[in-house]
Formats: structure tokens, sequence, C-alpha cells
């Protein structure tokens, strides 16, 4: 029953963002401003991911702003249930009801904090050039779809689920990918990132995200209306 | 965990009456076309959702509503629900000191829950904590606590869990070592600890207290956790109350009978009451696996409920007070890079002098729960941070961040110690070692 009111008032805030009804989100709280019970509220979630959570130099606390609020409740709900295994995060969010888990998803998703520089250790043109060329095309012939079919033509995500992939380090994107391929990190059934990560190669993995990891911060930052676009597999967390 | 309380609540809706939903949907959803011509259907919708759950009553019967109500007193979401799983099929793993337990599954099912149960078979399984073919349930049950439970309220729990969607859920067998997985063995354990019978009012107490107590040491099972358990898995009568570490998951029960050492004696009734139904107080706020206790349990209990076990808790305690007399001493280097990095990381928001900005941030002076004997749960908070469980009474709760991964060990002892034996606080000084200890604590 919460979640029928929390869909139905989701849903709502969604169509009013879109039609731009809504104020932008609540500027970051500076030093010397007052805080906001929410900015208060935050602190044992900013203490690690920052205050904007534009993250850490690190694979351990990584950026969570700007992100799709869909996708973030996932995952909020995703470590609080088992879906994701961070006992950290899971002990955190044990006893937090889903309401509370829309309103942290809401909260990040509304920042954009600057994007940190991108990844620049020696990797060889052509590791980059065929990550790229899967990231942007995919490859068929494997039914590897390409990352941008979904995450969007410039990467910074769709709405309302589906993360943006820049501005996160390689070896992060890496980590994430193996565990998908293993199975401790799940998504909403179907599990379309499970099925696309046990199609990649570790060779793949490390071209992907190095590409990603280097591409400069996207003058239009924020993820993109889920508009017509027929995602090439079903995805629980995106359903259409 | 929300899951269970979604699971709970559609579970509840399906019971109440589908058609008076219809209707005071249609209406709501006229009311809001009315009044808005624009409204978007989203918003009618919306409308309509939320009242039609304010406007929808409870059909059950009441022997059902009744049977939820202390089924959650009893707290039996926590183990016979698994992350994730459907609602009291079991399956959930628990981590003793003898091996790992597995819920069993309690929902209707014929094959593999209560289905085949008769009402008198579920009331001789809580009063002798027995089995219908008489096999002897483990303790992790809490059978000697349920034992109290009356036969109209154990009636009652039966009547709802009968009201449950069946789960054709097959039961996982327990994994327990040697020798623990002989069941005779708890033929021993019963007789040391185990004893028989529904719980006696004692009427030279108020029927509040009778009530509390009734509740406290029956279906609340507080003395699982809140009294020592031994090298056998029990818990002998003279600790009753007086607190202990919890085995495996490294948190630290304060005792309910010493004001020295966690008692409540000295709380007003307020702040127990709103400790355990809130999660949070003008004295502190529930945490670790008493945060689990208020999130499933507590926080759905009547007030008149709440109150009776808060005036049970409050006179359980002898009369011989707090902590008293000078700090102890410590480390002149130790205190005072304590004091620097409470300046530095903790000060913002539980003050310079330690008295917090209660409810959002408890006080740390003059806390029972800073100045324990047991330094495990202010250096497991320092280190894991936490939030206050998400209630009815405390929809946002403020959480404590971790500190973990930024303090070394020395840093969170000097902290520790520093918050113990500031202010006027009789806690004890902590060492690097202990710190060190408590990092490998399970998270959940």
């Amino acid at each position: 029953m919460h979640r029928r009111t929390i869909g139905a008032s989701l849903l709502l805030l969604l169509s009013v963002a879109s039609t731009g009804a809504i104020a932008q989100p609540a500027q970051p709280a500076q030093a010397g401003t007052t805080l906001s019970p929410m900015d208060e509220r935050m602190r044992a979630c900013t203490s690690c991911h920052g205050v904007q959570g534009q993250g850490r130099n690190n694979d351990y606390f990584p950026r969570i702003a700007g992100k799709p609020a869909d996708y973030l409740f996932n995952q909020l709900s995703a470590f609080r249930d088992g879906g994701r295994t961070y006992p950290p995060m899971g002990y955190l969010l044990a006893f937090l009801p889903d309401e509370d888990l829309h309103r942290i998803a809401q909260y990040f998703a509304g920042f954009q904090p600057p994007y940190p520089n991108p990844d620049s250790a020696p990797v060889p043109p052509a590791v980059l050039d065929y990550g790229k060329q899967l990231v942007m095309n995919g490859d068929p012939a494997r039914k590897v779809p390409a990352c941008a079919a979904c995450h969007g033509a410039k990467l910074t995500g769709t709405e309302p689920g589906i993360p943006g992939l820049l501005g996160l380090h390689a070896s992060y994107i890496a980590g994430q990918m193996g565990t998908w391929r293993s199975g401790t990190r799940h998504a909403l059934a179907p599990d379309c990132m499970h099925t696309i990560a046990t199609r990649l190669s570790e060779r793949d993995i490390y071209a992907v995200s190095n590409w990603l990891s280097r591409q400069p911060r996207p003058d239009d930052p924020r993820p993109v209306p889920p508009g017509d676009v027929k995602l090439p597999l079903a995805c629980g967390s995106e359903p259409q | 965990m929300m899951n269970r309380i979604s699971q709970l609540a559609s579970h509840a809706l399906k019971h109440r009456s589908v058609s008076a939903v219809v209707v005071t949907a249609i209406a709501g959803i006229a009311a809001s076309m009315l009044l808005s011509g624009a409204a978007s259907a989203q918003e009618a919708s919306a409308a309509a959702t939320s009242t039609a759950t304010a406007a929808a009553a409870d059909t059950r019967p009441a022997i059902v509503v009744r049977g939820e109500y202390l089924a959650r007193a009893g707290d039996c979401v926590a183990c016979h629900t698994a992350p994730r799983g459907r609602l009291f099929a079991g399956g959930l793993p628990m981590e003793t000191p003898f091996g790992t337990l597995y819920s069993p599954n309690i929902t209707p099912n014929a094959q593999y829950g209560i289905g085949s149960w008769t009402k008198d078979a579920f009331f001789n399984m809580m009063r002798t904590g027995k089995l219908p073919d008489g096999k002897l349930i483990y303790p992790a049950m809490p059978i000697a606590q349920y034992t109290k439970v009356t036969r109209e309220d154990s009636d009652a729990i039966y009547a709802y869990l009968r009201s449950i969607p069946p789960v054709a859920q097959e039961n996982r067998p327990h994994e327990l070592k040697f020798p623990f997985n002989q069941r005779d063995l708890l033929i021993g354990w019963r007789t040391l600890y185990f004893r028989e019978g529904a719980y006696q009012p004692d009427p030279t107490k108020s029927v509040e207290w009778n009530r509390g107590a009734y509740l406290v040491e029956g279906l609340g099972h507080c003395t699982m956790c809140h009294t020592q358990i031994n090298m056998l898995g029990g818990s002998s009568q003279s600790d009753q109350f007086a607190g202990g570490l919890i085995p495996v998951q490294k948190w630290y029960a304060p005792s309910l009978t010493s004001d020295k050492d966690g008692g409540l004696g000295d709380w007003s009734i307020k702040d127990i009451v709103d400790l355990l139904q809130a999660g949070n107080s003008s004295r502190g706020a529930v945490y670790g696996p008493m945060a689990e206790v208020t999130f499933h349990s507590l926080q759905y209990l009547s007030d008149d409920d709440v109150k009776a076990m808060a005036v049970y808790l409050k006179a359980l305690p002898s009369n011989t007070g707090r902590k008293a007399g000078p700090s102890a001493s410590t480390e002149t280097t130790v205190f005072a890079h304590g004091a620097n990095v409470y300046k530095d990381k903790c000060a913002v928001c539980h003050g310079d002098n330690g008295k917090g900005n209660a409810p959002k941030y408890p006080p740390l002076a003059n806390n029972q729960s800073i100045e324990m004997d047991s330094a495990v749960n202010p250096i497991r908070i320092v280190l894991n941070g936490g939030f206050p469980p998400g209630t009815k009474r405390n929809l946002e709760p403020y959480g404590m961040p971790p500190f973990g991964q930024e303090l070394s060990d020395d840093d969170a002892a000097a902290v520790v110690t520093y918050i113990r034996t500031a202010w006027g606080n009789h806690g004890l000084p902590v060492t690097p070692r202990e710190v060190n200890d408590l990092r490998k604590a399970p998270l959940r």
C-alpha cells in the first residue's frame, strides 16, 4: 500500500518535473549557510560520499549525485534488502522505510556537483578505441548491446532508472561489472546487466571502463527523459 | 526489511473490503476532478489512493486483527521472514555460537508451514516449546518467554497466522555443530532454563505494571538479549535482565536492572516510551539490534502497552543510583588527542559540551550508553555510525556518520576515551586494541 501511494506521488512528481514546473533542487549547503533538515539528516551519507554526493577519490564511495532518483532508490533498497552486498551500506539502511529511501534518492538526484578529473593513467590508444567501439556500438555478433543504447547517447543516464556512466573511476566500473557477472550484485529482474556482463570478457571490461573514465564532463550532465527509446533487452529497473 | 512491512501492508489491504476501496477511490477521483479541472490523472489517482488508505476500514475478524498486533508484540516477523522473502515463510539464517539455524515456515501451508496444526497444537507449542510431533524446539525460538503467553493471546496469534497467504516453501535444515545437532541435549537445557507456565500476575503491583511485565517477559522476549547468555546458551535467573554482550552480533545489551549500567530507573516514563516506540528520545536513540526491535515490533504497539512496558522497566532497577564520583583519570595526551578529534568530527552535532541537541543529536554527557562498563557500543557507534529506525513517530531519522574509514584505531580509542571521561562522565578509557577487535564485528 505504501508502495502504491509512493509510486503515484512519484509519478506525479516526475510528470511535474518534466514540464519544468518544479523548482530546481535546493543548492547544496555551503559553509556559513543554514543547513536544511535533509542536509543535516544526510550527514551519515555525505561524510563518505561528499556533501553533494560527488564521491571520493576511491572506489568505495562512488559519485551518487545527479543519478536518476529511481536508480538511486533501487540501489538503496538493494543494499537494504540484499540485492547488493556491501555490509556498511546494508547496516546503515537496514531500518529505513521505502518512504525515506525515496526522499534520500530525490535528495542526491537533485545535485550536479563538478565532475572529478578524468582518469589519466596510461592505457594504449588501441584499447581505448576498442572500448569506445563497444560503448557506442556494442558487438552485435555476441549480442552485446551498446552502453549508449540504454545509458543515453551522451552516457548521462536515462530517466527514471538508468544511471549515467561518467564521472566514475575505471576501477569502480570494472569492479561493478565483475559483481554483476559473478551474481553478487543483482538488479530487479529481469537483470539485464547480469546478462550483458556474462557476455563480456576481461578485455572488454578493461577497455570499456578505461574509455568511460577518460571522458570529459558533458555540457548537460542531466539524465535524458525516457523518450521512446526501445531498450535492446528487458530490464527490471526500467520497465517498458 | 521493508519488504516485510510492504507485504504486511499489502496483505492488510487484501483483507479490507474491496468494494469500499473502489467506491472511495471513485469518489476521490471525482472530487479532485471537480476541485481542479486541470488535475492530471496521476494527481487524481494519488489523491484517490490516499483517500482510500484513510477511509478503508479493517474488516478482518477482530481476533485476526488482535493476533496480528500480538504477532508484532512478539516480533515474529524479525526471524520468520527472510530479506526479500515471502511473509512468514521462514528461511532466515540465524547464526549462533552453536551453528546456523534457519527459521521455519509458519504460513498456513499444510506441507511446509503450520497449515495442518490445530489451535490446540499451536498453543501446546507456545506453552511447552514442543512441536506437534513431540520434538523439542531449539531455544533460538524464545520458548522460555512465549510459555508465559495466555491461551487467549495464543489463539489470536494462531487465527492471524491462519489468515495470511500460505507459502509452499520448504524448510531448510539447521546446520549445527556436533554435539549441538543432537536434539536430546535440549532435555538438559530445558531442565536448567525452561520453566513452563503462563505469566503469573503479581497482586502487589498495579494492573499497568503487570501488563508491562507480561509483555516484557513474555511476547517481547527482552531477556533473550538483555540477559547474559552462558556457554550452554542459557541464562540464569539471578542474571535476569542484567545485560550482556550479544554473541555473534557483538553489541552490548545494557542492563535493565542497574542504573549504573543502563537501567531506566531515573528516566521519565515519556522518555522510555519515546525510546521504545519512536526510536529516539531526549536521552538517546535505539541502535544496533534494538533498532530492529523498534522497527519491526515496538513502533506498532499501542501507547497504553508501551507505557505499561515503560512502567515495568522503570521499576526494574534496584535503587542504587547512577555511577557517581570523579571521572576516571586518563593519559593526558590521549585525552587531548580525543578532545581534538571530538572538536573536529563530533562537536558540530553533539556540541562542545556534549549536551547534544535531542532528539536529533543525543546528548553524550550523562548518557548511560556512553558510560557503561562495556565500551562496545560507544566504539561501534563511532566506527559504524547508524540511523535510528524510521518509525511512524520518527519518519525522518537523523543519521550518525560512520567514522571507521577515516579514524585510526588510536584516533577512535582517543575520542571514545574522551567522551567516556569528559563532562563528568563515568566511563573508563578504551584501548586501540579494543577498537581494532570491533572493526571485525558483523554489520548485519
